[in-house]
């Protein structure tokens, strides 16, 4: 083995959390108070007129809401700590959208139902169980920092997850897919932890 | 020898301002190799912690330039890398390369022409390295550049694209300002857009190889506009930077 | 397509000679997809993201993607029916 090379005064661009935010940072992350854009795919411009979100797979029968209709729902301010696999935490970002117990409530869930797929515009898919999307730890966002939330980062609604690695809350949402079994969605099948908890630092399959 | 493509570690032997905001790094390399004008190196930073992170840069300098390969670099405020390079490295530090890499976004005279060369900020690197690769083969394919700046100091290669322009050996250099321009500019003043396109091609003739390089938004506009005017998209070759800052 | 972090396959050529040994930014494609047959260089790259996806520069469906982790890569490369390289 050849000793490692290392690059004389790089640091790369991470900032020192400070000793009294230091307990919210996960292992191997660092802060940052950007918020970068990550995607595997061109920005999908979905017109609120033809947007819908839907609730299907194993549940009794599937709901679908318009725009309007999802903004009737009950919703709320959340304000969490999101990190992204790629090592950035961000604390105290502040979205406004409707909790997914909410959403959930408005079918029957077949009781063999463990685990959903969210399913997004452009193709994009992340599996999830369901005892990490209830009670109030997942929530559907339109709103991020008190405005429409933008296209770049998942407008008109992302899924929001905080509390796993960032890849799980996805951007341009149309649904969510009720299932019996665990299915890898799209990073997930391609080397990335399945359910990807940044406290344990589940980043890789096998971590 | 190494493989062909395996990391590398280059000395810096020299720093050159090219203009506000870009330098040039001469990077000698233990297991040079010759590159054709238009390819890149990769570069990776690795902190003490294990911590990387990896980016492309095109080679200004000619083939004929052996042992050390010149890579120029624009200081992106936001940026990882090029900070780095800009604020921290000096002249006898070392820096992990691989390369040359890029087989597609390549010319030599063999390709022919007519040439035409669509450059946005920094993007005129690989193109002035397929323009001195043209000067040092005594090349004839006529041959047209344009390149988009912001202001006349974002300029890089400046005095050799002006010397380029009074040769008189087959290069007309188009050059335009989008942001502020000097009270004498003689050229265009705007983004570059169709009718910009089809001036310039009419120097050369409506059938270029055409390389344009640049940031994504602009490749984009100057790669739509040649095929809207008839070049076939397959002799249009593109090489997009990513976001403007 | 005006997406401002999208880049030509050109710029993760050095990624691509990893896996397949040479620089094959060069070599011919057909996409799955589309039948589009070009250069592995004309697709479009997406590189920020946690790995790499490239994608047809005519139909925009995904061609390639993979993953790099400390140990390992995780291509899929489903999105392309057929490659032809060069062995000079």
């Amino acid at each position: 083995m050849t000793e490692r090379f290392t690059s004389r005064g790089f640091f790369g661009k991470r900032r020192d959390a400070g000793t009294d935010r230091a307990d919210r940072i996960p292992p191997g992350q660092y802060l940052t108070d950007g918020f970068p854009v990550l995607s595997a795919g061109p920005t999908p411009q979905i017109p609120l007129e033809t947007w819908e979100f839907t609730i299907d797979g194993l549940v009794a029968e599937p709901m679908r809401w318009s725009w309007e209709q999802f903004q009737s729902l009950p919703s709320r301010d959340w304000t969490v700590d999101i990190s992204c696999v790629t090592k950035w935490t961000k604390l105290d970002t502040r979205w406004h959208g409707v909790s997914v117990d909410d959403l959930l409530a408005a079918v029957e869930i077949d009781p063999r139902a463990g685990f959903l797929t969210a399913q997004s515009y452009g193709g994009y898919t992340t599996n999830l169980p369901l005892t990490d999307v209830v009670n109030n730890q997942a929530f559907v966002a339109w709103q991020y920092d008190g405005a429409p939330l933008e296209p770049p980062h998942g407008g008109p609604a992302r899924l929001v997850v905080p509390h796993l690695y960032f890849w799980k809350s996805a951007k341009w949402v149309r649904g969510l897919r009720l299932m019996e079994k665990d299915q890898p969605g799209f990073w997930e099948s391609l080397g990335y932890h399945i359910r990807g908890d940044p406290w344990r630092e589940e980043r890789y399959s096998g971590d | 020898m190494p493989e062909p493509l395996a990391w590398q570690i280059a000395t810096v032997t020299g720093v050159r301002p090219e203009s506000a905001e870009v330098k040039s790094f001469t990077l000698a390399l233990p297991a040079w190799r010759p590159h054709r004008a238009g390819q890149h190196y990769d570069v990776r930073l690795t902190a003490e912690d294990g911590y990387q992170a990896q980016r492309s840069y095109s080679i200004g300098s000619p083939p004929s330039q052996t042992g050390e390969v010149e890579v120029t670099i624009e200081r992106i405020p936001d940026g990882e890398v090029s900070p780095y390079f800009h604020d921290v490295l000096r002249v006898g530090d070392q820096v992990e390369v691989r390369g040359p890499i890029g087989g597609y976004f390549v010319w030599e005279p063999a390709l022919g022409g007519p040439l035409l060369l669509v450059a946005g900020g920094s993007g005129v690197v690989p193109l002035m390295a397929m323009l001195r690769e043209r000067s040092a083969a005594g090349d004839d394919t006529p041959t047209a550049l344009l390149y988009s700046s912001r202001t006349l100091d974002d300029v890089i290669y400046r005095e050799e694209i002006d010397a380029l322009a009074v040769a008189k050996d087959g290069v007309g250099a188009f050059q335009t300002l989008t942001r502020s321009q000097p009270p004498d500019w003689t050229g265009y003043a705007r983004r570059i857009d169709r009718e910009m396109l089809s001036e310039v091609l009419a120097s050369i003739g409506p059938q270029p190889l055409a390389y344009i390089c640049g940031p994504t938004l602009l490749v984009e506009a100057a790669a739509n506009g040649l095929v809207e005017l008839g070049v076939p998209p397959a002799r249009v070759r593109t090489e997009r930077f990513g976001p403007t800052t | 397509m005006d997406d401002p972090l999208m880049l030509d396959a050109n710029a993760v050529a050095g990624d691509l000679a990893e896996m397949f040994g040479f620089d094959v930014s060069g070599s011919v494609h057909r996409c799955t997809n589309c039948g589009n047959q070009g250069a592995v260089a004309t697709l479009l790259a997406y590189v920020h993201g946690p790995g790499t996806v490239l994608r047809c520069c005519i139909c925009h469906e995904i061609v390639m993607r993979w993953v790099r982790t400390p140990t390992r890569i995780y291509l899929d490369a489903r999105g392309a029916a057929y490659m032809e390289m060069g062995l000079s």
